[in-house]
């Protein structure tokens, strides 16, 4: 599978909100800025947290997303700057 | 600092009702936690029917205040807006943010659910850099058992450096244990050693910088390293709230929460 990171590594990055329900990955960074990052941070949102995709609503946006335990929806907006390592299986 | 002598603290309430002079509360205790860690469960159990409610000071967010008398002290008991975060500027989380740092509550009970822990212990943290006089309530210990999660006590206190005590609310479960650990904190006898989140070397650096600045402007009073990495943020709602308790004094004065019954 390729990469933006090279065809040996296992891992890619991409956008919270492009993570396939049923998929899990693990948080790389936050884009946001300002209070939008605070709250992102303060719903446990930091590097290295595993997130799960688990279900998307019928019209598309918000997804569902499990982190540390809880269900939090995000719209694609919000979804778009956060981003996470995928490891490819 | 132009406060009063009145203004300055428990200590002066409590002499006065030691005294019998005016029948108010010995001891000021606010309640924090994350929305649906049972709060408001705890609330009523400690307080029963000595409590009522209003809203905060230009403010539409709910107040409830109650009082309970534990080993002949009377204990007057805040209950704060649930929040997760005191840092985003919500008006919830802005009234406990104030009231932890400008209130000077004598000794702060932070609920915590004891099913996801880990969400909590965010607000754990900034509440201990706020205030050391903190007494961790682990709350839902019955739905922690029901789903096998096992809470080592012990150890959670020996890393937050402040009294931990297992509670089921609902049950009424753990309470006089609280109540013992917050009679401890709240009349000085414990002493906390809290666990402070250490910044990069950076932040470190100007939080040294600022902080004999702040003392010089508003004494020890407040928690000058809590007020520093504030500013640091570009809070400016930290400002206009200190200006506001400068002027008012450092206490909300609790308002006669009824009679006591107990
Ligand atoms: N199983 C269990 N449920 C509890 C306990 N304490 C509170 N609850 C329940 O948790 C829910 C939220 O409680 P509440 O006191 O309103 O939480 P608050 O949002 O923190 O004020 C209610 O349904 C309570 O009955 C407890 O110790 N065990
Ligand atoms: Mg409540």
């Amino acid at each position: 599978m390729q990469s933006d990171r090279g065809i040996f590594s296992a891992e890619h990055i991409i956008s919270l909100c492009d993570l396939p329900v049923g998929k899990s990955a693990v948080i790389n960074s936050i884009q946001a800025e300002g209070m939008t990052r605070r709250r992102m941070m303060d719903l446990g949102l930091v590097p290295g947290t595993r997130v799960e995709a688990l279900r998307i609503s019928p019209a598309g946006d918000p997804k569902a997303y499990k982190i540390r335990g809880t269900v939090i929806a995000f719209r694609r907006e919000e979804g778009s700057k956060i981003l996470v390592n995928l490891k490819e299986d | 600092m132009g406060l009063t002598h009145q203004s300055c603290g428990s200590g002066v309430n409590r002499e006065i009702f030691q005294r019998g002079m005016v029948p108010g509360a010995a001891y000021v205790i606010a309640l924090a936690g994350n929305p649906n860690t049972g709060k408001s469960t705890l609330f009523n159990a400690l307080t029963g029917l000595n409590q009522h409610t209003g809203n905060w000071p230009g403010k539409t967010v709910l107040r409830a205040e109650g009082k309970f008398i534990f080993q002949g002290r009377v204990y007057n008991l805040i209950d704060l807006p649930g929040t997760y975060s005191l840092l985003a500027h919500s008006a919830e989380e802005q009234v406990a943010r104030d009231y932890l740092c400008f209130g000077k509550p004598d000794a702060t009970i932070v609920v915590v659910d004891a099913t996801c822990l880990e969400r909590n212990l965010n607000l754990v943290l900034q509440v201990l850099e706020i205030t050391a006089k903190v007494v961790v309530c682990v709350n839902l210990m019955d739905e922690a058992k029901r789903k096998n999660i096992e809470i080592n006590i012990e150890s959670l206190s020996a890393e937050l450096g402040v009294p931990v005590v297992a509670a089921t609310a609902r049950e009424g479960a753990g309470l006089a244990a609280l109540q013992q650990a917050v009679a401890g904190i709240a009349d000085g006898t414990v002493k906390t050693s809290p666990y402070i989140v250490k910044y990069d070397e950076a932040i470190e650096h100007c939080i040294r910088k600022l902080e004999p600045k702040l003392k010089e402007l508003v004494g020890e009073q407040f928690n000058s390293r809590w007020l520093a990495l504030r500013l640091l943020d570009g809070d400016e709602t930290v400002i206009r709230s200190l200006k506001k308790w400068l002027a008012e004094g450092t206490r909300v004065r609790a308002a006669a929460g009824g009679e006591i019954l107990a």
